[in-house]
Protein backbone atom coordinates (compact mmCIF):
# COMPACT_ATOMS: atom_id res chain seq x y z
CA UNK A 1 0.00 0.00 0.00
CA UNK A 2 1.36 3.38 -0.98
CA UNK A 3 -0.60 6.54 -0.28
CA UNK A 4 0.39 9.41 -2.53
CA UNK A 5 -0.70 13.06 -2.53
CA UNK A 6 0.21 14.94 -5.69
CA UNK A 7 -0.03 18.76 -5.83
CA UNK A 8 -3.02 18.67 -3.49
CA UNK A 9 -4.72 21.99 -2.76
CA UNK A 10 -7.94 22.67 -0.90
CA UNK A 11 -9.93 25.89 -0.80
CA UNK A 12 -12.84 26.57 1.53
CA UNK A 13 -14.73 29.39 -0.11
CA UNK A 14 -11.94 31.87 -0.87
CA UNK A 15 -9.63 30.66 1.88
CA UNK A 16 -6.77 28.42 0.81
CA UNK A 17 -6.40 25.72 3.47
CA UNK A 18 -3.80 23.57 1.73
CA UNK A 19 -1.48 24.64 -1.05
CA UNK A 20 0.30 22.20 -3.37
CA UNK A 21 0.99 19.36 -0.96
CA UNK A 22 3.14 16.49 -2.22
CA UNK A 23 3.47 13.59 0.18
CA UNK A 24 4.02 9.85 -0.07
CA UNK A 25 3.25 7.47 2.78
CA UNK A 26 5.09 4.19 2.36
CA UNK A 27 3.82 0.83 3.64
CA UNK A 28 4.46 0.18 7.31
CA UNK A 29 5.66 3.65 8.21
CA UNK A 30 4.41 5.81 11.07
CA UNK A 31 4.25 9.27 9.57
CA UNK A 32 3.52 12.21 11.86
CA UNK A 33 2.46 15.56 10.47
CA UNK A 34 2.97 18.49 12.85
CA UNK A 35 1.84 22.06 12.49
CA UNK A 36 0.13 24.88 14.37
CA UNK A 37 -3.58 25.48 14.01
CA UNK A 38 -4.33 26.91 10.60
CA UNK A 39 -1.76 24.66 8.98
CA UNK A 40 -4.47 22.52 7.42
CA UNK A 41 -3.62 19.37 9.39
CA UNK A 42 -7.18 18.22 9.79
CA UNK A 43 -8.00 19.22 6.22
CA UNK A 44 -5.18 16.99 5.05
CA UNK A 45 -6.60 14.01 6.92
CA UNK A 46 -10.18 14.55 5.79
CA UNK A 47 -8.95 14.68 2.18
CA UNK A 48 -7.09 11.40 2.61
CA UNK A 49 -10.13 9.91 4.37
CA UNK A 50 -12.23 10.95 1.38
CA UNK A 51 -14.64 13.05 3.47
CA UNK A 52 -13.69 16.10 1.38
CA UNK A 53 -12.37 16.37 -2.15
CA UNK A 54 -9.24 18.34 -3.06
CA UNK A 55 -9.77 21.50 -5.10
CA UNK A 56 -6.73 20.60 -7.18
CA UNK A 57 -4.34 17.68 -7.36
CA UNK A 58 -5.01 14.06 -6.58
CA UNK A 59 -4.72 11.47 -3.83
CA UNK A 60 -4.14 7.82 -4.72
CA UNK A 61 -3.83 4.52 -2.87
CA UNK A 62 -1.70 2.12 -4.92
CA UNK A 63 -2.43 4.21 -7.98
CA UNK A 64 -6.20 4.22 -7.46
CA UNK A 65 -7.76 7.65 -7.11
CA UNK A 66 -9.63 8.29 -3.87
CA UNK A 67 -13.23 9.24 -4.61
CA UNK A 68 -14.82 8.88 -1.19
CA UNK A 69 -14.49 7.49 2.33
CA UNK A 70 -13.96 3.78 2.94
CA UNK A 71 -12.75 1.24 5.51
CA UNK A 72 -9.39 0.95 3.71
CA UNK A 73 -8.56 4.28 5.36
CA UNK A 74 -9.68 4.06 9.00
CA UNK A 75 -10.11 7.39 10.78
CA UNK A 76 -9.88 8.30 14.47
CA UNK A 77 -11.04 11.76 15.58
CA UNK A 78 -9.91 13.67 18.65
CA UNK A 79 -13.16 13.07 20.56
CA UNK A 80 -16.77 12.14 20.40
CA UNK A 81 -17.07 9.80 17.48
CA UNK A 82 -18.24 6.67 19.31
CA UNK A 83 -21.82 5.46 18.93
CA UNK A 84 -23.12 6.33 22.40
CA UNK A 85 -25.94 3.76 22.31
CA UNK A 86 -23.63 0.88 21.39
CA UNK A 87 -21.51 -1.01 23.90
CA UNK A 88 -17.74 -1.15 23.40
CA UNK A 89 -17.87 -4.43 21.52
CA UNK A 90 -20.77 -3.31 19.34
CA UNK A 91 -18.91 -0.09 18.52
CA UNK A 92 -15.97 -2.18 17.38
CA UNK A 93 -18.35 -4.49 15.50
CA UNK A 94 -19.88 -1.70 13.38
CA UNK A 95 -17.69 -2.09 10.30
CA UNK A 96 -17.87 -5.88 10.37
CA UNK A 97 -21.67 -5.87 10.65
CA UNK A 98 -21.79 -3.96 7.38
CA UNK A 99 -19.73 -6.67 5.71
CA UNK A 100 -22.19 -9.37 6.72
CA UNK A 101 -19.58 -11.57 8.40
CA UNK A 102 -21.09 -14.45 10.39
CA UNK A 103 -21.18 -14.19 14.18
CA UNK A 104 -18.24 -16.47 14.96
CA UNK A 105 -15.92 -14.81 12.47
CA UNK A 106 -16.94 -11.41 13.76
CA UNK A 107 -16.46 -12.39 17.42
CA UNK A 108 -13.00 -13.83 16.73
CA UNK A 109 -11.80 -10.60 15.16
CA UNK A 110 -13.45 -8.32 17.73
CA UNK A 111 -11.96 -10.35 20.58
CA UNK A 112 -8.46 -9.98 19.16
CA UNK A 113 -8.65 -6.19 18.79
CA UNK A 114 -10.35 -5.72 22.17
CA UNK A 115 -7.49 -7.65 23.76
CA UNK A 116 -4.90 -5.74 21.74
CA UNK A 117 -6.31 -2.38 22.89
CA UNK A 118 -6.82 -3.54 26.49
CA UNK A 119 -10.60 -3.26 26.40
CA UNK A 120 -11.60 -6.86 27.12
CA UNK A 121 -12.80 -6.00 30.63
CA UNK A 122 -15.08 -3.17 29.53
CA UNK A 123 -16.49 -4.78 26.40
CA UNK A 124 -20.09 -4.50 27.59
CA UNK A 125 -19.79 -0.91 28.87
CA UNK A 126 -21.34 2.09 27.15
CA UNK A 127 -19.03 4.87 25.94
CA UNK A 128 -20.21 7.30 28.63
CA UNK A 129 -18.96 4.87 31.29
CA UNK A 130 -15.41 4.94 29.89
CA UNK A 131 -12.51 7.29 30.56
CA UNK A 132 -11.24 9.50 27.76
CA UNK A 133 -8.33 7.19 27.08
CA UNK A 134 -10.56 4.13 26.91
CA UNK A 135 -12.89 5.91 24.50
CA UNK A 136 -10.01 6.63 22.15
CA UNK A 137 -8.91 2.98 22.37
CA UNK A 138 -12.41 1.95 21.25
CA UNK A 139 -12.17 4.33 18.28
CA UNK A 140 -8.77 2.86 17.36
CA UNK A 141 -9.97 -0.74 17.70
CA UNK A 142 -13.09 0.05 15.64
CA UNK A 143 -10.97 1.42 12.80
CA UNK A 144 -8.33 -1.35 12.96
CA UNK A 145 -10.77 -4.26 12.97
CA UNK A 146 -11.66 -3.28 9.38
CA UNK A 147 -8.01 -3.93 8.46
CA UNK A 148 -7.34 -0.54 6.88
CA UNK A 149 -4.40 -0.01 4.53
CA UNK A 150 -3.64 3.11 6.52
CA UNK A 151 -4.82 4.26 9.95
CA UNK A 152 -5.55 8.01 10.02
CA UNK A 153 -5.23 9.65 13.43
CA UNK A 154 -6.51 13.23 13.82
CA UNK A 155 -4.96 14.54 17.09
CA UNK A 156 -6.20 11.38 18.76
CA UNK A 157 -4.71 12.15 22.18
CA UNK A 158 -5.21 15.94 22.10
CA UNK A 159 -8.02 15.91 24.65
CA UNK A 160 -6.32 13.59 27.16
CA UNK A 161 -4.37 14.46 30.29
CA UNK A 162 -0.59 14.16 30.03
CA UNK A 163 -0.29 10.84 31.89
CA UNK A 164 -3.03 9.14 29.87
CA UNK A 165 -1.53 10.60 26.73
CA UNK A 166 1.80 8.87 27.42
CA UNK A 167 0.03 5.57 28.08
CA UNK A 168 -1.77 5.96 24.77
CA UNK A 169 1.45 6.81 22.94
CA UNK A 170 3.02 3.58 24.18
CA UNK A 171 -0.14 1.70 23.25
CA UNK A 172 -0.40 3.03 19.70
CA UNK A 173 3.29 2.26 19.12
CA UNK A 174 2.77 -1.26 20.39
CA UNK A 175 -0.27 -1.70 18.15
CA UNK A 176 1.67 -0.33 15.19
CA UNK A 177 4.44 -2.86 15.76
CA UNK A 178 2.06 -5.78 16.43
CA UNK A 179 -0.25 -5.20 13.49
CA UNK A 180 2.18 -3.83 10.94
CA UNK A 181 -0.39 -1.21 9.96
CA UNK A 182 0.61 2.02 8.25
CA UNK A 183 -0.17 5.13 10.30
CA UNK A 184 -0.67 8.74 9.23
CA UNK A 185 -1.13 10.95 12.27
CA UNK A 186 -1.52 14.70 12.61
CA UNK A 187 -0.73 16.49 15.86
CA UNK A 188 0.44 19.87 17.13
CA UNK A 189 2.58 18.19 19.77
CA UNK A 190 6.17 17.97 18.52
CA UNK A 191 7.33 15.69 21.29
CA UNK A 192 4.55 13.27 20.47
CA UNK A 193 5.38 13.36 16.77
CA UNK A 194 9.07 12.67 17.35
CA UNK A 195 8.35 9.92 19.88
CA UNK A 196 5.83 8.12 17.67
CA UNK A 197 6.95 8.78 14.12
CA UNK A 198 9.39 7.05 11.85
CA UNK A 199 9.24 10.29 9.91
CA UNK A 200 7.92 13.76 10.75
CA UNK A 201 6.56 16.31 8.30
CA UNK A 202 6.25 19.95 9.35
CA UNK A 203 3.39 22.02 7.92
CA UNK A 204 3.51 25.79 7.52
CA UNK A 205 0.36 27.81 8.21
CA UNK A 206 -1.82 30.11 6.09
CA UNK A 207 -1.92 28.49 3.64
CA UNK A 208 -1.05 25.01 4.86
CA UNK A 209 1.89 23.57 2.97
CA UNK A 210 4.80 21.27 3.59
CA UNK A 211 7.68 23.23 5.09
CA UNK A 212 10.13 20.50 6.02
CA UNK A 213 10.43 16.85 6.78
CA UNK A 214 12.79 14.83 8.86
CA UNK A 215 13.36 11.10 9.38
CA UNK A 216 13.40 9.96 13.02
CA UNK A 217 16.35 7.56 13.28
CA UNK A 218 15.39 6.21 16.70
CA UNK A 219 15.05 2.52 17.55
CA UNK A 220 11.70 0.88 16.89
CA UNK A 221 11.37 -0.40 20.46
CA UNK A 222 11.04 2.98 22.11
CA UNK A 223 9.86 3.46 25.66
CA UNK A 224 9.21 6.65 27.57
CA UNK A 225 12.83 6.77 28.78
CA UNK A 226 13.94 7.66 25.26
CA UNK A 227 12.31 11.06 25.71
CA UNK A 228 15.24 11.98 27.98
CA UNK A 229 18.04 10.84 25.68
CA UNK A 230 20.15 13.42 23.89
CA UNK A 231 19.29 11.98 20.46
CA UNK A 232 15.60 12.44 21.16
CA UNK A 233 16.02 15.91 22.65
CA UNK A 234 18.08 17.04 19.67
CA UNK A 235 15.47 15.79 17.17
CA UNK A 236 12.71 17.35 19.20
CA UNK A 237 14.51 20.70 19.42
CA UNK A 238 15.27 20.91 15.71
CA UNK A 239 11.68 19.99 14.84
CA UNK A 240 10.33 22.54 17.29
CA UNK A 241 12.55 25.18 15.72
CA UNK A 242 11.07 24.42 12.32
CA UNK A 243 7.49 24.57 13.62
CA UNK A 244 8.22 27.84 15.42
CA UNK A 245 9.87 29.43 12.42
CA UNK A 246 6.99 28.57 10.15
CA UNK A 247 4.45 29.61 12.74
CA UNK A 248 6.08 33.08 13.02
CA UNK A 249 6.28 33.45 9.27
CA UNK A 250 2.54 32.95 9.03
CA UNK A 251 0.95 35.52 6.79
CA UNK A 252 4.28 37.11 5.91
CA UNK A 253 4.96 34.72 3.07
CA UNK A 254 3.29 35.66 -0.18
CA UNK A 255 1.59 32.90 -2.07
CA UNK B 1 5.85 40.81 21.00
CA UNK B 2 5.31 44.33 22.37
CA UNK B 3 3.39 44.72 25.62
CA UNK B 4 2.00 47.79 27.40
CA UNK B 5 4.85 47.95 29.89
CA UNK B 6 7.65 46.94 27.54
CA UNK B 7 10.69 49.20 28.01
CA UNK B 8 8.84 51.74 30.18
CA UNK B 9 10.06 52.62 33.68
CA UNK B 10 6.77 53.96 35.13
CA UNK B 11 3.65 51.89 35.38
CA UNK B 12 0.61 54.16 34.79
CA UNK B 13 -1.52 51.61 36.62
CA UNK B 14 -0.02 52.84 39.92
CA UNK B 15 -2.30 55.89 39.76
CA UNK B 16 -5.47 53.86 39.28
CA UNK B 17 -7.77 53.35 42.29
CA UNK B 18 -8.24 49.72 43.31
CA UNK B 19 -11.34 48.08 41.79
CA UNK B 20 -14.22 47.69 44.25
CA UNK B 21 -14.95 44.07 45.29
CA UNK B 22 -18.54 42.96 45.34
CA UNK B 23 -19.71 40.91 48.30
CA UNK B 24 -21.88 37.94 47.49
CA UNK B 25 -25.19 37.67 49.38
CA UNK B 26 -25.71 34.32 51.08
CA UNK B 27 -28.63 32.37 49.61
CA UNK B 28 -29.96 28.94 50.46
CA UNK B 29 -33.02 27.93 48.45
CA UNK B 30 -32.83 30.07 45.33
CA UNK B 31 -29.34 29.28 44.04
CA UNK B 32 -29.14 28.66 40.31
CA UNK B 33 -29.02 24.95 39.44
CA UNK B 34 -28.21 23.83 42.96
CA UNK B 35 -30.08 20.95 44.61
CA UNK B 36 -32.17 21.81 47.67
CA UNK B 37 -32.65 19.52 50.68
CA UNK B 38 -34.96 16.59 49.90
CA UNK B 39 -37.39 17.59 52.64
CA UNK B 40 -37.72 21.10 51.22
CA UNK B 41 -38.47 19.67 47.77
CA UNK B 42 -41.16 17.35 49.19
CA UNK B 43 -42.76 20.20 51.13
CA UNK B 44 -42.85 22.47 48.07
CA UNK B 45 -44.43 19.77 45.90
CA UNK B 46 -46.98 18.91 48.59
CA UNK B 47 -47.90 22.58 48.97
CA UNK B 48 -48.37 23.03 45.24
CA UNK B 49 -51.00 20.28 45.33
CA UNK B 50 -52.50 21.00 48.74
CA UNK B 51 -52.99 24.78 48.47
CA UNK B 52 -55.34 24.73 45.44
CA UNK B 53 -57.19 21.70 46.77
CA UNK B 54 -57.70 23.17 50.23
CA UNK B 55 -58.75 26.54 48.74
CA UNK B 56 -61.29 24.71 46.59
CA UNK B 57 -62.74 22.84 49.59
CA UNK B 58 -62.77 25.97 51.74
CA UNK B 59 -64.29 28.17 49.03
CA UNK B 60 -67.11 25.76 48.16
CA UNK B 61 -67.84 25.02 51.84
CA UNK B 62 -67.95 28.71 52.78
CA UNK B 63 -70.95 29.27 50.52
CA UNK B 64 -69.34 32.45 49.12
CA UNK B 65 -69.56 31.00 45.61
CA UNK B 66 -72.80 29.35 44.39
CA UNK B 67 -72.52 25.57 43.86
CA UNK B 68 -73.50 25.98 40.19
CA UNK B 69 -70.30 28.00 39.68
CA UNK B 70 -68.00 26.01 41.88
CA UNK B 71 -69.21 22.55 42.88
CA UNK B 72 -67.71 20.96 45.97
CA UNK B 73 -65.07 18.20 45.55
CA UNK B 74 -67.64 15.75 46.90
CA UNK B 75 -70.19 16.72 44.25
CA UNK B 76 -67.58 16.37 41.52
CA UNK B 77 -66.62 12.95 42.81
CA UNK B 78 -70.18 11.71 42.89
CA UNK B 79 -70.89 13.17 39.42
CA UNK B 80 -67.85 11.30 38.15
CA UNK B 81 -68.93 8.13 39.89
CA UNK B 82 -72.41 8.46 38.42
CA UNK B 83 -70.97 8.83 34.90
CA UNK B 84 -68.68 5.86 35.43
CA UNK B 85 -71.50 3.69 36.75
CA UNK B 86 -73.85 4.42 33.88
CA UNK B 87 -71.16 3.46 31.37
CA UNK B 88 -71.33 6.93 29.84
CA UNK B 89 -67.76 7.73 30.90
CA UNK B 90 -66.30 4.60 29.34
CA UNK B 91 -67.96 5.40 26.01
CA UNK B 92 -66.74 9.02 26.11
CA UNK B 93 -63.19 8.10 27.07
CA UNK B 94 -63.16 5.35 24.42
CA UNK B 95 -64.44 7.67 21.68
CA UNK B 96 -62.03 10.48 22.50
CA UNK B 97 -59.06 8.13 22.87
CA UNK B 98 -59.84 6.52 19.52
CA UNK B 99 -59.93 9.96 17.87
CA UNK B 100 -56.57 10.89 19.39
CA UNK B 101 -55.05 7.58 18.30
CA UNK B 102 -56.33 8.04 14.75
CA UNK B 103 -55.62 11.74 14.29
CA UNK B 104 -52.35 12.01 16.19
CA UNK B 105 -51.27 8.54 15.06
CA UNK B 106 -51.67 9.65 11.45
CA UNK B 107 -49.73 12.84 12.24
CA UNK B 108 -46.87 10.81 13.74
CA UNK B 109 -46.82 8.45 10.75
CA UNK B 110 -46.41 11.46 8.43
CA UNK B 111 -44.29 13.78 10.55
CA UNK B 112 -41.61 11.40 11.79
CA UNK B 113 -40.43 10.17 8.36
CA UNK B 114 -40.80 13.69 6.94
CA UNK B 115 -38.85 15.19 9.85
CA UNK B 116 -36.10 12.61 9.44
CA UNK B 117 -35.82 13.50 5.75
CA UNK B 118 -35.77 17.24 6.55
CA UNK B 119 -33.13 16.80 9.23
CA UNK B 120 -30.98 14.65 6.97
CA UNK B 121 -31.21 16.11 3.48
CA UNK B 122 -30.82 19.79 2.74
CA UNK B 123 -33.03 19.31 -0.31
CA UNK B 124 -35.92 18.12 1.85
CA UNK B 125 -35.29 20.98 4.27
CA UNK B 126 -35.36 23.56 1.47
CA UNK B 127 -38.52 22.05 0.02
CA UNK B 128 -40.61 21.69 3.18
CA UNK B 129 -39.32 23.87 5.99
CA UNK B 130 -40.62 27.27 4.77
CA UNK B 131 -44.12 25.90 4.06
CA UNK B 132 -44.35 23.98 7.32
CA UNK B 133 -42.90 26.90 9.26
CA UNK B 134 -45.76 29.02 7.91
CA UNK B 135 -48.55 26.45 8.31
CA UNK B 136 -47.51 25.85 11.90
CA UNK B 137 -48.65 29.36 12.83
CA UNK B 138 -52.18 28.89 11.48
CA UNK B 139 -54.29 27.89 14.50
CA UNK B 140 -55.84 24.47 13.94
CA UNK B 141 -59.11 25.54 15.55
CA UNK B 142 -59.48 28.19 12.83
CA UNK B 143 -59.72 25.35 10.34
CA UNK B 144 -62.80 23.84 12.00
CA UNK B 145 -65.40 25.69 9.86
CA UNK B 146 -63.45 24.97 6.68
CA UNK B 147 -62.98 21.31 7.54
CA UNK B 148 -66.69 20.93 8.28
CA UNK B 149 -67.46 22.36 4.82
CA UNK B 150 -64.91 20.07 3.22
CA UNK B 151 -65.32 16.89 5.20
CA UNK B 152 -68.75 17.20 6.82
CA UNK B 153 -69.75 16.99 10.47
CA UNK B 154 -68.63 13.41 11.07
CA UNK B 155 -65.41 11.78 12.18
CA UNK B 156 -63.14 12.82 9.26
CA UNK B 157 -63.25 16.54 10.11
CA UNK B 158 -62.38 15.81 13.77
CA UNK B 159 -59.47 13.56 12.81
CA UNK B 160 -58.30 16.25 10.38
CA UNK B 161 -58.19 18.95 13.07
CA UNK B 162 -56.07 16.74 15.28
CA UNK B 163 -53.82 15.99 12.35
CA UNK B 164 -53.40 19.65 11.33
CA UNK B 165 -52.86 20.72 14.92
CA UNK B 166 -49.95 18.36 15.55
CA UNK B 167 -48.34 17.30 12.28
CA UNK B 168 -46.37 20.50 11.58
CA UNK B 169 -44.91 20.91 15.05
CA UNK B 170 -43.98 17.26 15.25
CA UNK B 171 -42.26 17.44 11.86
CA UNK B 172 -40.12 20.44 12.80
CA UNK B 173 -39.25 19.04 16.21
CA UNK B 174 -38.30 15.68 14.67
CA UNK B 175 -36.11 17.46 12.12
CA UNK B 176 -34.39 19.34 14.97
CA UNK B 177 -33.70 16.10 16.84
CA UNK B 178 -32.24 14.58 13.68
CA UNK B 179 -30.08 17.62 12.99
CA UNK B 180 -28.46 17.25 16.40
CA UNK B 181 -26.69 14.04 15.31
CA UNK B 182 -22.99 15.01 15.43
CA UNK B 183 -21.31 15.42 12.05
CA UNK B 184 -18.29 13.41 13.28
CA UNK B 185 -20.53 10.39 13.92
CA UNK B 186 -21.81 10.47 10.35
CA UNK B 187 -18.33 11.00 8.92
CA UNK B 188 -16.78 8.17 10.90
CA UNK B 189 -19.56 5.83 9.78
CA UNK B 190 -18.71 6.49 6.15
CA UNK B 191 -15.04 5.74 6.85
CA UNK B 192 -16.13 2.42 8.39
CA UNK B 193 -17.75 1.52 5.09
CA UNK B 194 -21.39 2.47 5.70
CA UNK B 195 -23.50 3.52 2.70
CA UNK B 196 -26.01 6.36 2.84
CA UNK B 197 -28.98 4.18 3.77
CA UNK B 198 -26.96 2.41 6.44
CA UNK B 199 -25.85 5.71 7.98
CA UNK B 200 -29.50 6.76 8.09
CA UNK B 201 -30.72 3.48 9.57
CA UNK B 202 -27.85 2.58 11.87
CA UNK B 203 -26.65 6.02 13.00
CA UNK B 204 -29.06 8.89 12.38
CA UNK B 205 -32.26 7.17 13.50
CA UNK B 206 -30.91 5.51 16.68
CA UNK B 207 -29.16 8.71 17.74
CA UNK B 208 -32.25 10.87 17.28
CA UNK B 209 -34.79 8.39 18.68
CA UNK B 210 -34.89 9.87 22.22
CA UNK B 211 -35.39 13.36 20.74
CA UNK B 212 -38.16 12.09 18.48
CA UNK B 213 -39.94 10.51 21.45
CA UNK B 214 -39.63 13.85 23.26
CA UNK B 215 -41.31 15.58 20.33
CA UNK B 216 -44.13 13.03 20.34
CA UNK B 217 -44.58 13.50 24.08
CA UNK B 218 -44.95 17.27 23.77
CA UNK B 219 -47.33 17.00 20.84
CA UNK B 220 -49.42 14.25 22.43
CA UNK B 221 -50.42 16.90 24.98
CA UNK B 222 -51.40 19.22 22.12
CA UNK B 223 -53.42 16.39 20.56
CA UNK B 224 -55.51 16.10 23.73
CA UNK B 225 -56.17 19.82 23.60
CA UNK B 226 -57.33 19.69 20.01
CA UNK B 227 -59.55 16.65 20.41
CA UNK B 228 -61.63 18.39 23.05
CA UNK B 229 -61.89 21.51 20.85
CA UNK B 230 -62.93 19.33 17.91
CA UNK B 231 -65.60 17.63 20.01
CA UNK B 232 -67.14 20.89 21.16
CA UNK B 233 -68.70 21.16 17.70
CA UNK B 234 -71.35 18.66 16.73
CA UNK B 235 -70.47 15.43 18.41
CA UNK B 236 -72.57 12.63 19.80
CA UNK B 237 -69.97 11.24 22.16
CA UNK B 238 -66.59 12.09 23.62
CA UNK B 239 -65.24 14.04 26.58
CA UNK B 240 -65.55 17.40 24.79
CA UNK B 241 -69.14 16.61 23.85
CA UNK B 242 -69.86 15.70 27.48
CA UNK B 243 -68.60 19.12 28.60
CA UNK B 244 -70.83 20.99 26.12
CA UNK B 245 -73.81 18.90 27.09
CA UNK B 246 -73.19 19.41 30.81
CA UNK B 247 -72.96 23.14 30.20
CA UNK B 248 -76.43 23.18 28.64
CA UNK B 249 -77.89 21.72 31.83
CA UNK B 250 -75.64 23.80 34.12
CA UNK B 251 -74.06 20.61 35.48
CA UNK B 252 -70.75 22.19 36.52
CA UNK B 253 -69.96 19.20 38.73
CA UNK B 254 -69.99 17.04 35.60
CA UNK B 255 -67.73 19.49 33.73
CA UNK B 256 -65.26 19.38 36.61
CA UNK B 257 -65.38 15.58 36.66
CA UNK B 258 -64.61 15.41 32.93
CA UNK B 259 -61.73 17.87 33.36
CA UNK B 260 -60.28 15.68 36.10
CA UNK B 261 -60.58 12.62 33.84
CA UNK B 262 -58.82 14.47 30.98
CA UNK B 263 -56.05 15.51 33.35
CA UNK B 264 -55.55 11.97 34.62
CA UNK B 265 -55.45 10.51 31.11
CA UNK B 266 -52.96 13.18 29.99
CA UNK B 267 -50.73 12.52 32.96
CA UNK B 268 -50.84 8.76 32.29
CA UNK B 269 -49.80 9.25 28.64
CA UNK B 270 -47.03 11.63 29.68
CA UNK B 271 -45.63 9.22 32.26
CA UNK B 272 -45.78 6.33 29.77
CA UNK B 273 -43.92 8.29 27.10
CA UNK B 274 -41.44 9.51 29.70
CA UNK B 275 -40.66 5.90 30.62
CA UNK B 276 -40.30 5.00 26.95
CA UNK B 277 -37.97 7.98 26.48
CA UNK B 278 -35.88 6.95 29.48
CA UNK B 279 -35.57 3.45 28.04
CA UNK B 280 -34.64 4.61 24.56
CA UNK B 281 -32.22 7.21 25.90
CA UNK B 282 -30.50 5.13 28.56
CA UNK B 283 -27.20 5.55 26.72
CA UNK B 284 -27.36 9.33 27.00
CA UNK B 285 -28.02 9.53 30.74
Amino acid sequence: MTLALTDVSKEYGRKLALDGVNLTVTPGEFLCVVGASGSGKSTLLSLVAGLAMPTAGQITVDGHLITGPGPDRGLVFQTGSLYPWRTVERNVAFGLELLGLDGAERARRIDWYLAETGLADVRRSLPRQLSGGQQQRVAIARALVCEPDVLLLDEPFGALDVQTKEDMQLLIRQIWRDTGTTVLMVTHDVEEAVFLGTRVVVLASDPGRIAAETPIPLADDRDLAIKRTSDFLRLRASTEDMVRTWHRLRGEVTR
Amino acid sequence: MKTALAGRTTDVRAAWPPLPRRTRPHRKVLTIRTPIPRRAAVVLTALSLAVPLVSWVALSASGLVPATFLPSPGAVLSAGWEMARSGELAVDVGTTTRRVLEGFGLAVLVSVPLGILMGTFHAAQAAFEPVIGLLRYLPASAFIPLLIIWLGLGEPSKIAILFIGTVFFNTLMTADAVRSVPRSLIDVSYTLGARRGEVLRKVVVPHSLPGIIDAVRVNAAAAWNFVVVAELVNSTAGLGYRIVRAQRFLQTDKIFAVLVVIGVIGLTIDVALRLLRARAGRWAA
